[in-house]
């Protein structure tokens, strides 16, 4: 139930799944527009209308189908996508009484049909004898690795990590994928066939990229951003302080809630989702305050108006214009508070007042960016940009062999939804390089 | 995925999906967009002959809305196309050229005289169409002028002008029948001994859908007037249901090939149609106004059912209702059922309470200690289904046959023995 035990309600659906009935008042509620506003705001290119008529006409299989076709993971952007900024913020209903059809309720909907089916929906082509290497298993490799399998090709997916699902398992907030939504989502899309996962390998340490492309007929580098930003200030080390990712990834992956070390008055730095779910998450585990403090206004935020106002409507406190300066210690080796500078934007430029303010904090997490891993590409001269990977439209890099896609490359919106897209965009211009 | 091909006497298409003729046929810009999406067939907007007709130059649509402004219904005062059948003629040629394996046939309406239609026919046969439609249904407009339904209504012309055709023509010819009549078996028996290859139904239904209260005037309002027009959608498929069943179980036309035709949607109202005895089905009003696309659905739809249901090719499931179709006569009277509210569905909104307290039998509870609580009470129950009807909770209401002991209304034994009105005790024309 949520809103009784904290912790139970990290463990349950922030989104509840509809009901038969439910899902057919709502998919009533769809106009079949034409060419519609929904579709091009889907980073994959769902085609909403046609999936939404499918339940509407009482085929939620096909209509599973007509998403998948799209988007292998959709089962997780189901789950996640920020809908109320991609299609459910284009849905006419939303222009014409500011409540658009749940696009991604329906969604969910439909593929739990058909993911509750035995029989994976798609079939692999006969097998080519042409080999692909997929660095990385989060959403961007999966993808890409489908999508390949279907065409034949054989596919080998190498990973760091002792599961796959890249942050699907260990980046997303608990109470967005529940039951072990992640590796069931793994299972279904290995299910294809002709897709070999080598766990604990990691590119860079155990492999190099160039020895990776002469075995292989092409790569595929979907290896996210395994490096975090630091605000660089004094008392990084105190324990307490924390990087908000690794602490969501210890969240995902422990059995036992309460042998987390969590703090009672956490900080959180930052302003985009991942501040959002460690804040969140921090509150359900038990923490009396909770505070984000974010150096800009509420306009600049990353996270969407309606993240923050989840966040708010959690009891978290969302403090702006305030910019971390050192971290205090307690006197033995472990965070107290926190003295953070107030700032003021004047032409856009970012400026500290000198004004100071200290917040009591015995955890901080600090969520402000994560950035490319270096050793993973050495000894390869791909181009990058803003240390990233630089693709063209088919998603390859400046090495006509090596791909890549999600939230490594340049010029991307770090979202689950889009990280599927690029490695099925790959997977088609790899297919066309192999053909 | 199940094979949707279809053979509608004799005419090869890749689904049993074709466009009505209708607007979305008119010309080849339309059909060929239908094509693309992916329809199987296109019945040619009705040609005629030259000079060609007009249209009003004002709105030729009425329209009836559910409350939430879905389209119902919609009524036209269309006429046949109206453009020269030159023109047509050779658009409907080069269609047909650049798409081989769809279904074209040619819709005719022309003055009742037999060289109108040889001629006509002569030059369809030109165009390389795989067959023709006579139209014998439009309900408004070409009907005053002898033409349209004015020749649907009477079986003697539809025998007529179809032995006409059989006569000029090796193309196969469907007769499409107006339901603005009393009993449709007539013209299908008539369109039969014509020697027609099959019948198509049903063209519009005589209508007014609104007047507006302020000019007084009927809608569509052409300058302050309306006149009837032709009704079709969602709305008139019941009707359309009725009219192919009547047809499919008639003993004589048992074996006509029909084109269902009347409010086609979903995959589930072609479903409806084919197993009521339609060898495929023609759709224009969900197109008017969804577009060509609804046809995945309607594709996908049907061929998951399909796979589903194990049935391999579209005949192998037409006409599987028609056997239970029957008339009232024969249904039987031991079968005994009563509502069943589901209390964990149930959303108390009280609507099956009070239909059958006002217009039915006062079989619903509304309380019980003192709560809001709907209930069945089996001895007033006759099951009728109104409440199931008016609740707005899928599967909330349900009807549960009873099997064993008496119906607690009329203290009658459940038997398990069927027995009808022929011969029921209160019959007086039962026979034993
Ligand atoms: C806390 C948090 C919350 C988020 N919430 C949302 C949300 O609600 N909705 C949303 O749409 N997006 C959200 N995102 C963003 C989303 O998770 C990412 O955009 C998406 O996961 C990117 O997919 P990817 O495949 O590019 O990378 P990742 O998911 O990061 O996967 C990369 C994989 O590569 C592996 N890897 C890395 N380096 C190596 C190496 N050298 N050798 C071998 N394997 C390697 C990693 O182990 C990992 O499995 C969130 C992100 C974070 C951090
Ligand atoms: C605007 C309009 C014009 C029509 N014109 C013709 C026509 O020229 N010839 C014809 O046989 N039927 C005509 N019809 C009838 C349709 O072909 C079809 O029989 C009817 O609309 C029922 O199908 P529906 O419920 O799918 O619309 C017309 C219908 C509409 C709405």
């Amino acid at each position: 139930m949520r809103g009784t035990d904290p912790l139970v309600e990290l463990q349950t659906d922030l989104h509840p799944p509809l009901s038969a009935h439910e899902a057919a008042v709502e998919a009533d509620r769809c106009y079949f527009c034409y060419d519609a506003p929904c579709v091009t705001a889907c980073p994959t290119g769902i085609d909403v209308p046609l999936f939404i008529r499918q339940i509407q006409s009482g085929n939620p299989h096909g209509s599973g189908k007509t998403i998948l076709d799209e988007n292998i993971l959709v089962g997780m952007c189901a789950r996640v996508c920020p809908t109320e900024t991609l299609c459910e913020q284009a849905c006419v209903r939303q222009t014409a009484e500011n409540s658009p059809v749940k696009i991604g309720a329906l969604q969910r909907y439909a593929t739990d049909v058909l993911q509750a089916e035995s029989t994976h929906p798609y079939q692999r082509a006969a097998a080519t004898g042409r080999s692909v290497a997929v660095v990385g298993a989060g959403p961007a490799g999966l993808a890409c690795a489908h999508r390949l399998a279907m065409y034949g090709h054989s596919v080998t997916i190498f990973d760091a990590n002792q599961k796959p699902g890249g942050l699907n398992e260990y980046g997303i907030a608990a109470y967005k994928t529940v039951n072990n939504f992640a590796q069931a989502e793994v299972e279904f899309v290995l299910d294809i066939g002709g897709i070999e996962i080598k766990s604990g390998v990691a590119l860079g340490v155990d492999m190099k990229l160039s020895e990776l492309a002469s075995q292989h007929d092409a790569v595929f580098l979907g290896i996210g951003l395994g490096d975090v930003n630091a605000p660089g200030i004094d008392g990084e080390s105190l324990k307490g302080v924390e990087n908000a990712v690794g602490f969501i990834a210890r969240l995902r992956q422990t059995q036992d809630y309460k042998s987390l070390d969590t703090g009672n008055h956490v900080l959180v730095i930052g302003g985009g989702m991942t501040a959002i779910d460690a804040a969140v998450q921090s509150k359900m585990l038990g923490a009396s305050e909770v505070t984000i403090a974010y150096r800009r206004g509420p306009e600049q935020m990353n996270a969407s108006e309606y993240e923050q106002h989840l966040a708010q409507t959690h009891g978290v406190v969302i403090r702006h214009y305030l910019q971390p300066l050192r971290y205090i210690d307690n006197g033995s080796g472990y965070v107290a508070s926190v003295e953070l500078e107030q700032m003021s934007v004047s032409d856009g430029v970012l400026t500290g007042t000198g004004n100071t303010t200290i917040l009591q904090a015995d955890q901080v997490l600090t969520a402000i960016g994560q950035k490319l891993q270096s050793a993973p590409l050495e000894g390869a001269s791909l181009e990058l940009k803003g240390n990233r990977i630089v693709v063209n439209a088919d998603r390859q890099t400046s090495d006509k062999k090596i791909y890549a896609g999600g939230d490594c490359i340049a010029g991307g919106d770090d979202l689950t939804v889009s990280a599927v897209q690029d490695g099925k965009l790959a997977a088609e211009a790899i297919n066309r390089q192999l053909a | 995925m199940a094979d949707l091909t279809s053979t509608f006497a004799g005419i090869k298409s890749p689904n049993p999906f074709w466009l009505a003729s209708a607007p979305p046929t008119d010309k080849a810009y339309n059909v060929n967009r239908a094509f693309e999406a992916g329809w199987g067939g296109v019945v040619w907007k009705t040609l005629g002959e030259d000079p060609h007709i007009v249209n009003v130059n004002g709105p030729r649509y009425g329209v009836v809305y559910s409350a939430d402004r879905r389209v119902m219904g919609i009524n036209n005062i269309e006429l046949i196309t109206d453009r020269p059948l030159q023109v047509n003629l050779d658009e409907i040629k080069q269609v047909k050229k650049d798409w081989p394996d769809r279904a074209m046939v040619v819709s005719l309406m022309v003055p009742c005289e037999e060289k109108n239609w040889k001629e006509i026919l002569k030059k369809v046969e030109d165009t390389g169409a795989d067959g023709v439609e006579l139209n014998f249904g439009c309900p408004h407009g070409m009907s005053e002028r002898g033409m349209g339904s004015a020749v649907g209504q009477v079986p003697e012309y539809i025998e007529m002008v179809t032995r006409w055709c059989k006569e000029t023509t090796a193309m196969p010819v469907i007769v499409k029948l107006t339901p603005n009549i009393t009993d449709v078996r007539y013209p299908a028996r008539a369109a039969l001994a014509g020697g027609a290859d099959a019948v198509s139904l049903i063209n519009t239904v005589s209508s007014i859908v609104s007047v507006n209260l302020d000019t007084m005037s009927p809608e569509p309002s052409i300058d302050g007037k309306g006149s009837h027009g032709g009704y079709c959608g969602p709305a008139v498929k019941p009707i359309a249901l009725n009219m192919v069943a009547q047809i499919a179980r008639d003993t004589e036309t048992a074996r006509l090939p029909i084109s269902g035709i009347g409010g086609v949607t979903t995959w589930r109202d072609a479903a409806e149609f084919l197993t009521l005895g339609a060898g495929n089905v023609q759709v224009c009003t969900a197109a008017m106004t969804y577009g060509f696309r609804i046809v995945e659905e309607l594709t996908t739809g049907l061929s998951r059912w399909m796979d589903e249901k194990n049935y391999s090719s579209v005949e192998s499931f037409v006409g599987l209702a028609t056997p239970n179709v029957t008339d009232w006569q024969y249904l039987n009277l031991n079968y005994v059922t009563k509502a069943r509210i589901d209390q964990d569905k149930c959303i108390q909104c009280g609507r099956c309470h009070v239909v059958c307290e006002d217009t039915s039998h006062q079989a619903i509870t509304q309380q019980k200690n003192g709560q809001r609580y709907f209930e069945v009470i089996d001895k007033e129950c006759v099951g009728c289904n109104l409440c199931v009807n008016v609740c707005p909770v899928e599967n909330c209401i349900t009807m549960e046959q009873l099997t064993t002991g008496a119906d607690p209304r009329t203290n009658n034994n459940i038997s398990a023995e069927y027995q009808n009105w022929t011969t029921h005790p209160n019959n007086p024309m039962a026979t034993s």
